[in-house]
């Protein structure tokens, strides 16, 4: 193995390690909390806060990531981008670190489009085909659209609580939900949360995303990004829940979600998008269980989202071991793998015990917490109870089609010569699975270690944690265990049938992935048509649009907001001026009565002379030097391009008069609010302060020079920047070859 | 353009309006000029001598691609602005230094205000060569 691959794993080795010493201090109830103000004026801080939900997450990010990596280092050995992908691989990880442990939801919101970014990279990992490009792009919208939504909700959560800092808001009740943008803030922060998590009706690119190299389904699609959006509900939960709107928001699309996916779960033959789907519906699972606030469905929540992710990361590293070993994972064509490979099919069996909820794995305690919890909650217990019975039986049945067929089933023949895999991708799946069966025979552990803590952090102390028992006496959860197990074997024992109606179903009715291309072409051509239609590539139609609307909107505030026309106040005027205003006027009347463009440029040029002139005689020599060299230069410029133009015609008449419209009524309406300008007072305090501070401040009698270079010289400084770019583009425009006309 | 007389005056002029320039841009902090005016009236030279000989025979004269020129400015003019750093002053606080100063005599003033107007002065030479040259040699 080479340090690129193992090199990761230090890392990740090294931070679940450190995480796992804090656990002594969060299990005792207390919380860890740093601060470093990095913007103090815009109130964005680097802080740094570790409770029970963040710590779960850190581990759970940091562990799985530790054994994932250690799978890929030999999963991809040999890989010409091996590097590159234990890179993309390490950057999303402390992404995601960043994400679980801020406590400045700006820098939340950072570290969540970090992570978005990454897993782009991560599922675009094989490039070269298509699918993966696509998928990489679809997720990159998805989550990139949430991720905007998010970013409003969290400017308005911080304008209306004061602050960006979770804890704090936490600990104010009510300033979110009895705010008047209550319900933008929720939806913001709902639509970031549900697009990330896969929420129906945003689900399809997580399926998708399976295009992304094995281990990182594993990783990011099933036990750490897809729940950063269950992370942001929990998180936000002490602030945003309790609503009737929060409620049936999270119940509706959790539920849905549920059932929508197990169901397509049964459908797929593909081992790796059947596991898709039924992360999918963990992922409605936690969602629904996190729109309630009793005590019963947090624990559910939290209980199940660590069950969820131990037994799912097992799965899917075991499915890539089927993948790496016999080069297939379609269902129908792997059966009784188990004497070839007798490990993989031992840890794949307890982690789809723990999946099918037998005792005495965690997940069976994570079933019947889902059940008691199902029965407080605060909508329609009877249906929600219903939903996950019948996604738990699918899940059964679904356990049983991953991880028992291709292993023990006798249906069809072994795949002949497969070794057993080797050890680096063995341990994740052994180790993953045996924790699901060690915390259930001791749950106890887990529960005062992290359960209770974490179910702290979001509910508070208001409703103590529940307890995690194996045998939690004859009940209705129970009952309902058992009718779950019977439903699921029913299942499984019809499954070829069930999946042949179901294959036959998707095939008739709407597909998300073609309405997501529908949308994706359709915003396309209608980019294209608005931009053919406002950028017509033609510089009168851009005069045209540019004056008019400047003579409109001043025209319309000059209208509402002033009255009365000020006098004008002849006797001030001097022949000087009146010898300026004919010259001006002259070099006007010449451009509009030539028909050849060198007279324009010529008379264009005098009026230029002529405003120069005013600026010498109101005394205001660099201005008058500059306007005398800019319309010397520009002369010279259009004379060189004018001489490659045909001559002007004669435009037609109906053109004319809308520009003169436009002309005369720029001109009136400019003259009438130069005059209210010099009528009105003006303040001269600026002027006074350059006056008497240019010389001792700055050492410059020549006030307009010193502005410029001295006391506004960072203004000067990004002048001349766009003078640059100026060029630059000029000079790129000219060199550039027109590009040829597609018919 | 194909003119003798013109080629012989721009040869010439171009060597009056830069040394005028380089005046002009000098005497900006206490009279009329600076660097932008001192650039602008650089230009204008090299623009009249590219249309008398030419604009091969410019860019050869200029000796820099006016690009380079343009960009080598705003480096001088971002120079002096961080210079400021070296006294712990605010970006673009201006320094001085009067060489020879006595009480009476301020002596011989220099600055990074200066440094700053010869970069404002490259900009605006680069900048306006650049596109007139590119201009002329696409009609």
């Amino acid at each position: 193995m080479t340090l690129a691959g193992l090199l990761p794993v230090v890392i990740a080795g090294s931070l679940f390690i450190w995480f796992a010493q804090m656990i002594p201090v969060i299990a005792a109830g207390d919380t860890l909390r740093f601060v470093w103000e990095w913007v103090p004026s815009l109130g964005v801080n680097v802080s740094i806060y570790i409770d029970g939900l963040s710590l779960t997450f850190a581990l759970l990010i940091t562990g799985i990531g530790a054994l994932v990596m250690l799978y890929s280092a030999r999963y991809l050995a040999g890989h010409v981008h091996q590097a590159r992908f234990s890179l993309y691989l390490t950057s999303f990880m402390l992404a995601m670190i960043g994400l679980v442990i801020s406590d400045n939801l700006l820098a939340l919101f950072v570290f969540w489009e970090l992570t978005t970014i990454t897993s782009y990279l991560l599922i675009g990992f094989s490039h070269d085909t298509i699918k993966a490009r696509r998928s990489a792009l679809q997720a990159l919208m998805m989550t990139g659209v949430g991720g905007l939504a998010l970013l409003a909700g969290i400017i308005l959560i911080g304008t209306t609580a004061g602050t960006f800092e979770m804890s704090e808001i936490n600990k104010m009740p009510g300033v979110l939900t009895e705010s008047v943008m209550y319900l933008p803030i929720a939806m913001l922060v709902l639509a970031g949360a549900f697009t990330k998590s896969a929420q129906m009706p945003f689900h399809f690119w997580l399926p998708n995303a399976m295009a992304a190299p094995t281990p990182v389904s594993a990783y990011l699609h099933s036990a750490t990004m897809v729940k950063a959006g269950v992370y942001l509900m929990a998180r936000t939960h002490p602030s945003l829940s309790g609503t009737d709107f929060w409620l049936w928001t999270l119940t509706i699309a959790g539920a849905v979600t549920m059932v929508f996916a197990s169901v397509m779960a049964l459908r797929q033959t593909d081992l790796k998008l059947a596991l898709a789907y039924t992360t999918l519906m963990a992922l409605g699972a936690l969602t629904l269980l996190l729109g309630n606030t009793s005590g019963y469905t947090i624990t559910a929540a939290v209980t199940f989202l660590i069950v969820h992710s131990l037994y799912k990361a097992a799965l899917f590293l075991v499915v890539g071991i089927l993948d790496a070993q016999t080069g297939t994972r379609e269902a129908n064509k792997l059966f009784g793998m188990a004497r070839a490979m007798p490990i993989t099919a031992a840890a794949a069996a307890v982690a789809a015990l723990s999946m099918a909820g037998f005792p005495p794995f965690l997940g069976f305690i994570g079933k019947e917490l889902k059940y008691a919890g199902a029965i407080a909650v605060a909508s329609e217990p009877i249906l929600v109870a219903g939903a996950f019975l019948v996604a738990s039986a699918l899940m059964v049945a679904i356990a049983g089609i991953v991880s028992f067929r291709p292993f023990w089933s006798k249906s069809g023949a072994p795949i002949p010569n497969v070794k057993e895999a080797p050890w680096p991708m063995l341990v994740g799946p052994v180790v993953l699975a045996v924790l699901g069966a060690f915390f259930g025979i001791f749950p106890d552990v887990l529960a005062t270690s992290l359960v209770t803590p974490t179910v702290a952090s979001i509910l508070g102390d208001a409703q103590p944690a529940k307890e995690l028992k194996l045998w939690a006496g004859v009940n209705l959860p129970l009952f309902l265990s058992g009718a779950t197990f019977v439903l699921g074997f029913t299942i499984y024992a019809y499954k070829l049938k069930l999946r042949a109606i179901l294959i036959d179903l998707t095939e008739r009715g709407p597909k998300f992935d073609n309405g997501w291309d529908k949308l994706m072409a359709g915003i396309a051509s209608g980019s294209k048509a608005l931009t053919r239609m406002i950028q017509t590539g033609v510089l009168y139609h851009y005069m045209v649009v540019t004056f008019g609307t400047a003579l409109v909107v001043l025209a319309v505030t000059l209208f509402f907001r002033s009255t009365g026309i000020p006098a004008i106040a002849l006797p001030q005027v001097q022949l000087w001026d009146w010898l300026v205003f004919v010259l001006v006027l002259s070099g006007a009347i010449l451009v509009l009565v030539t028909n050849s463009r060198i007279t324009a440029i010529a008379g264009l040029g005098v009026v230029g002379i002529g405003m120069a002139m005013i600026f010498i005689l109101y005394s205001a020599p660099d201005v008058a030097i500059t306007q005398l060299l800019v319309e010397t230069l520009v002369v010279v410029l259009f004379a060189a391009a004018a001489l490659k133009l045909p001559s002007l015609n004669a435009e037609p008449l109906r053109k004319r008069w809308l520009d003169a419209f436009i002309a005369v009524g720029l001109g009136i309406v400019s003259t009438i609010i130069l005059l209210k300008v010099t009528t009105g007072p003006i303040d001269r305090e600026l002027t006074t302060f350059f006056e008497t501070a240019s010389y001792p401040q700055a050492f410059g009698q020549n006030i307009v020079n010193v502005i410029l270079v001295d006391f506004r010289a960072l203004d000067t400084f990004g002048e001349i920047a766009v003078v640059l770019i100026a060029a630059i583009s000029i000079f790129a425009l000219l060199k550039s070859k027109p590009e040829e006309e597609k018919p | 353009m194909n003119s003798v007389i013109l080629r012989a005056g721009a040869r010439l002029q171009i060597v009056l309006l830069l040394v005028f320039s380089a005046y002009m841009m000098l005497r900006g902090h206490n009279a009329p000029g600076g660097g932008f005016i001192g650039g602008l009236i650089a230009a204008t030279g090299f623009v009249v001598y590219a249309i008398a000989c030419g604009t091969a025979d410019a860019r050869k004269a200029l000796r820099f691609d006016p690009g380079s020129i343009a960009g080598a400015g705003l480096g001088i003019a971002l120079i002096a602005g961080l210079l400021a750093a070296l006294w712990g002053d605010a970006l673009f606080t201006g320094q001085w230094l009067f060489i020879g100063a006595t009480e009476t005599e301020k002596g011989l003033p220099l600055s990074t205000v200066l440094v700053f107007d010869i970069g404002v002065y490259l900009v605006v030479l680069g900048a306006i060569l650049s596109i007139t040259f590119a201009l002329e040699e696409a009609v």
